[in-house]
């Protein structure tokens, strides 16, 4: 088969994907945005609580794929601690370069559902 | 066919390895078709019913010839048939232009089958909000829900999701009888199977071009003789009217005052072509090649642990959709994709079925004339390639 699909479905995409972090609603929260991909219909909802300018604490919840599990599951891990302002300025390519493989274009989507969802959080703060 | 067939299609030519099972999206293009559209382009280039030359007679009347063509491969009569874009466009037509002439109101009520592609529900949810009408999702077979309230029945012919050919005739005869309207979608039918809009029985019937080996860019809008005649058009322009002074116009008569503006003219020509090649092999034939292997496709998928089938074993246009348990159907396709088979992943545009199913989308198999049964056995390898990636 075609060599370049295990740079996709790596080990630790699988792992995340698997045993998702920071999965489940949080209540209370201060701030929740929804992640939609139309092409595919997922939904990711990102529960963020905020004290002093810094995300105390961050979840998110719903049905993806292991992209999009994998991504959301390393940027609630990532974000926790930040600075609003901090991720505020966090590029669509960092979060490419956390996933640590190639996207095609077509799962670009995949691949930025959490991180659409966190970016219109800290930029409505 | 077989073989021979995928012969016929260039694009199997710059892709030889590729299993292409996306044809409930869109066919592949054969050869004839596309030398007839390109034949077109070179010859036979100018606007119809426009000119007074002889290059735009002749292409005036190669464009009328395949509206006679496209009439007697559905059984209709030849100023039945509306050249649209494709099917979404000829829903939306239709729907608009009954919600001008039979004015709609609020509290009528619409049927519709939950099977239905989103052409159809999305027109048909925003006629609702407009007119203030209720809107009530059926089994494609089930006529309780309809009354003398409903003024539309929408249904789909074959599922674009399960291939299922639904038997739509108490339906429509039902729609009848209270004097509503019925609209049918036969995308996924037409140049599957034997399709007869008079034995059907529907006031209005649409289908694409580009799903049955048609150029895209090119679809058909069926309605019943005497329902066109007092229907109003819902797309305005030249070409559709005899006369306009400063506060109105005089609308020719069916079909023109439906086609306004220059229609696809190339794309028609190359439907005309679509038809023949179809026409030459023969739908029996095609249906027959498409059945053999959507059986072999059931059983071989069937063998696969943790795998669910979602299309019906008979009457089938030839879709299997299908989920593994702990596998969202995205990874499915990109690594399907990555052994060069091509499959749709998703909620194929029918958002309300896949409700309905209990799902939030399923990968989606869809056969037609050039697939063989390598293109199945390799795709299963691919979906073995996937469970084990997944380790499931």
């Amino acid at each position: 088969m075609i060599g370049f699909k295990e740079e996709l479905y790596k080990e630790n995409i699988l792992e995340h994907y698997k045993h998702p972090q920071n999965k489940g609603a949080l209540d209370p929260c201060d701030f929740t945005e929804k992640g939609v991909n139309p092409s595919c219909g997922d939904v990711l909802t990102l529960c963020v609580v905020v004290k002093d300018g810094k995300i105390e604490n961050i979840s998110f919840d719903g049905e993806g794929c292991a992209i999009s599990i994998a991504g959301a599951s390393m940027l609630t891990e990532f974000a926790k601690e930040k600075t609003v302002k901090k991720l505020q300025k966090m590029e669509e390519s960092a979060m490419f370069d956390m996933l640590g493989v190639s996207i095609s274009p077509g799962r670009e989507k995949c691949a930025l559902l959490a991180y659409g969802a966190l970016q219109k959080i800290v930029k409505s703060n | 066919m077989n073989k021979k067939t995928r012969k016929d299609f260039p694009i199997f030519k710059n892709h030889k390895t590729l299993a292409y099972l996306d044809n409930a999206s869109t066919t592949q293009t054969p050869k004839v078709v596309i030398d007839q559209v390109s034949e077109h382009y070179k010859k036979n280039r100018a606007n119809i019913h426009r000119g007074i030359y002889q290059l735009s007679e002749e292409t005036s009347s190669e464009y009328e010839n395949v509206r006679k063509k496209v009439a007697d491969f559905i059984g209709a009569e030849k100023n039945e048939i509306i050249f649209t874009s494709g099917a979404t466009h000829s829903s939306n037509m239709a729907i608009r232009s009954i919600e001008e002439s039979f004015g709609i109101k609020a509290g009528d009520e619409i049927v519709l089958s939950h099977m239905e592609h989103h052409s159809t529900v999305i027109p048909l949810q925003e006629l609702a909000k407009r007119k203030k009408c209720k809107l009530k999702y059926v089994h494609p077979t089930d006529t309780s829900s309809i009354s003398k309230k409903t003024k539309i029945v929408a249904a789909v012919l074959a599922s674009n999701v399960t291939g299922e050919i639904n038997n739509l005739s108490k339906i429509i005869s039902k729609a009848r009888e209270v004097g509503a309207l019925s609209i049918v979608d036969g995308a996924q039918a037409v140049g599957h199977i034997e399709v007869n809009v008079k034995k059907l029985g529907a006031d209005l019937f649409f289908f694409s071009g580009h799903k049955m080996c048609g150029p895209t860019g090119v679809g058909v809008l069926y309605g019943k003789r005497e329902l066109l005649d007092g229907l109003k058009p819902s797309v305005f322009g030249g070409g559709a009217v005899s006369e306009v002074g400063d506060m109105g116009a005089v609308f020719l008569e069916v079909p023109q005052k439906f086609e306004a503006g220059t229609p696809p003219i190339a794309q028609v020509v190359g439907l005309g072509a679509a038809i023949d090649y179809l026409q030459n092999i023969g739908i029996e034939a095609i249906h027959a090649h498409i059945k053999d292997l959507h059986k072999y496709t059931i059983e071989k998928l069937s063998s696969i642990d943790r795998i669910k089938l979602f299309t019906s074993e008979e009457n089938n246009s030839g879709i299997i959709s299908f989920n593994i348990d702990g596998i969202h159907p995205h990874d499915i396709a990109e690594i399907l994709s990555r052994n060069n088979v091509a499959v749709r992943a998703g909620h194929h545009c029918a958002m309300p079925f896949m409700k309905e199913l209990g799902i939030k989308g399923s990968v989606r198999i869809s056969l037609y004339i050039y697939n063989t049964k390598k293109d199945i056995d390799k795709c299963i390898e691919a979906i073995k390639d996937v469970k084990k990636i997944f380790n499931i």
